[in-house]
């Protein structure tokens, strides 16, 4: 950087090309913006899908069992691992050392979980296992070909 | 007071969120092109696998034990990192990322029972990210991290340390004698800031458990040995004399080094390595602001393999400091084609800036000799918008989507690119690469 004090040699005028700010924002000719006083963040998505970002995982589907359910093969799933699994929910439970989507079936100290089609069995968990629930889905993102 | 978090096996932990199949099984993660272990999980330890073991030498495990080994995929640690962390922040007021996995996290003015805090914030790692954790707390920075290391060795190996003190460790909380037998029952080496060599030393002086050097005397320490290790040892006695480091100072050095998937003999494809090294090397210099003043770059063939061995370097000092990828890659090039000799089979090279200034401090030169005279007028140039703006598109399109000419190819076709046989997935970085869930 050259500094504009103490030039001791000669320099060309506009040795580098002076470019000119835009100020920030818009300079308004005529009435202020109605608006402005109810301007706020526009929606976003993130903030709407997801509660615990440091709890949450995307999870691809891969089969038909949870149709009934709106649940889709292909479709996208918001995993939330915070969020403390109770019956009803909709979690992805590790069976066999994979991931698997179900309904989760809590009563009477009994836990299995559900398919959301007639065709899938149940599952439950033989003498002495426990089936692992790895976490809670909260979402599921459903794409259209645009 | 302090905690340490520390992830238990972190990079094997990872892999295990998204494969659980992968529990209960032997499982290593190699370093880049799968050179060596550079985590273990618990069986593999049993199996006597040490940390850094060679791959060609633990190879036969896979089959013979059914070990898992893993290439590294750093995308994915620095992911988990990244949750684990934000989460170990909730423990205390101020917190300082030690490394890819373990924080120490500052308690003061934190009340209540720091042991049941630190289990609630374990289990919520534990939950949240899938990482096991041990955490380490003690008046100082020093012994929390011993205090850590106890509560991993009482967790891995029950016996060695009192079962409460699995998982979480409060020295603070220990009655005197309690924690007299625990650094009693400890090797000096295991003491944090204290080498291998250092250890060895303090063993034939007689110093053999943590209890032992605790007792010394710190001026003693200082003069058979250094003021560091003085420090280390009144730490030890419970005076903080290691600060919180809330933001890392800018490195000293900045290296970028690599094994080549394949050995290579010919200059052309050591000259496009040590181009794209200097390259990754000046964007990260340019990250920290600061100017290196000397480039070093060297290459050797590898000591695990028979044949003609040759290990050569250079140090080039530059003309004036700068973060200049152009300048530094056509530094790095041209000591290569200097100090390059055919006949060999070179494994590995790397270039390490070094001598690093900040950036906003400028040396004022005298005018004796004429730019032109002394560069092209090319590189006196400023070319500061330029590299900001390479870094932009790199940033916005992937690594090495503009680069210069001397790189030569890149992406998947490269001759050098890392041997990643046994990568997992881009879990969480890439939309095609997520896990699946069977329905």
């Amino acid at each position: 950087m050259t500094s504009i004090f103490g030039i001791d040699t000669p320099q060309p005028l506009a040795a580098t090309p002076l470019v000119l700010c835009m100020p920030e924002g818009h300079v308004r000719a005529g009435f202020p913006s109605p608006a402005d006083d109810f301007a706020v963040n526009r929606l976003d998505l993130t903030q709407v899908l997801v509660k615990h970002p440091q709890a949450t995982y995307l999870l691809r589907v891969a089969g038909n069992s949870m149709r009934e359910a709106g649940i889709d093969d292909g479709d996208t799933l918001v995993v939330d691992k915070a969020v403390k699994p109770r019956h009803g929910h909709v979690v992805v439970a590790v069976v066999d050392g994979e991931f698997t989507v179900k309904y989760l079936h809590q009563r009477a100290g009994s836990m299995r979980l559900k398919a959301a089609n007639p065709t899938f069995p149940d599952i439950v968990p033989k003498e002495g296992q426990t089936i692992e629930v790895w976490g809670v889905v909260s979402s599921c993102i459903k794409r259209f070909l645009v | 007071m302090y905690a340490l978090v520390d992830g238990n096996n972190f990079y094997v932990s990872c892999e295990r969120v998204f494969r659980p199949s992968l529990n209960g099984r032997a499982v290593v993660v190699l370093s880049n092109n799968d050179g060596c272990a550079i985590a273990r999980s618990n069986e593999a330890k049993e199996m006597g696998i040490k940390m850094g073991a060679p791959w060609f030498q633990i190879r036969h495990l896979e089959q013979d034990a059914g070990l898992v080994s893993l290439s590294a995929n750093f995308t994915l640690y620095g992911d988990m990192s990244d949750r684990m962390m934000t989460l170990s922040a909730g423990l205390g007021p101020t917190q300082e990322i030690y490394s890819i996995d373990e924080s120490f996290v500052g308690l003061h003015g934190v009340r209540g029972d720091l042991v049941a805090r630190a289990h609630k914030v374990r289990s919520r790692i534990l939950q949240w990210a899938g990482i096991p954790t041990c955490i380490g707390i003690a008046p100082t920075k020093t012994l929390a991290k011993l205090a850590n290391h106890i509560s991993k060795s009482a967790e891995r190996k029950p016996g060695s340390y009192p079962p409460a003190l699995a998982q979480v460790c409060n020295f603070a909380a220990l009655p005197a004698q309690d924690l007299d037998d625990v650094l009693g029952a400890t090797e000096v080496g295991e003491v944090w800031g204290v080498g291998r060599r250092v250890a060895k030393q303090l063993q034939d002086g007689g110093i053999h458990t943590v209890l032992d050097l605790a007792r010394m005397d710190p001026a003693t320490i200082r003069r058979g040995w250094s003021v560091t290790l003085e420090k280390t040892v009144r730490e030890l006695q419970g005076q903080p004399c290691i600060e919180m480091d809330d933001a890392p100072g800018p490195k000293q050095q900045i290296a970028c080094t690599r094994s080549f998937g394949q050995p290579i003999y010919e200059l052309g494809p050591l000259v496009e390595a040590v181009s794209e090294f200097a390259a990754r090397a000046a964007e990260k210099l340019r990250k920290q602001s600061s100017l290196a003043n000397e480039l070093l770059v060297f290459m050797h063939t590898s000591p695990h393999r028979s044949g003609p061995q040759c290990s050569r370097s250079m140090v080039v000092p530059l003309r004036r400091p700068t973060d200049d990828t152009l300048a530094l890659t056509q530094a790095a090039a041209d000591s290569m084609r200097r100090m390059y000799v055919a006949g060999y089979s070179f494994v590995k090279a790397g270039v390490m800036l070094m001598d690093l200034q900040p950036g906003n401090v400028h040396q004022q030169e005298l005018d004796l000799e004429s730019l032109a005279a002394t560069e092209t007028a090319a590189v006196a140039r400023d070319r500061s918008q330029l590299m900001s703006t390479m870094d932009a598109i790199n940033v916005r399109y992937g690594k090495g989507t503009v680069h210069s000419v001397s790189n030569g190819r890149t992406g998947p076709e490269r001759m050098l690119g890392m041997k990643q046989e046994r990568k997992t997935p881009q879990y969480m970085s890439r939309l095609e690469d997520v896990p699946v869930a069977r329905a």
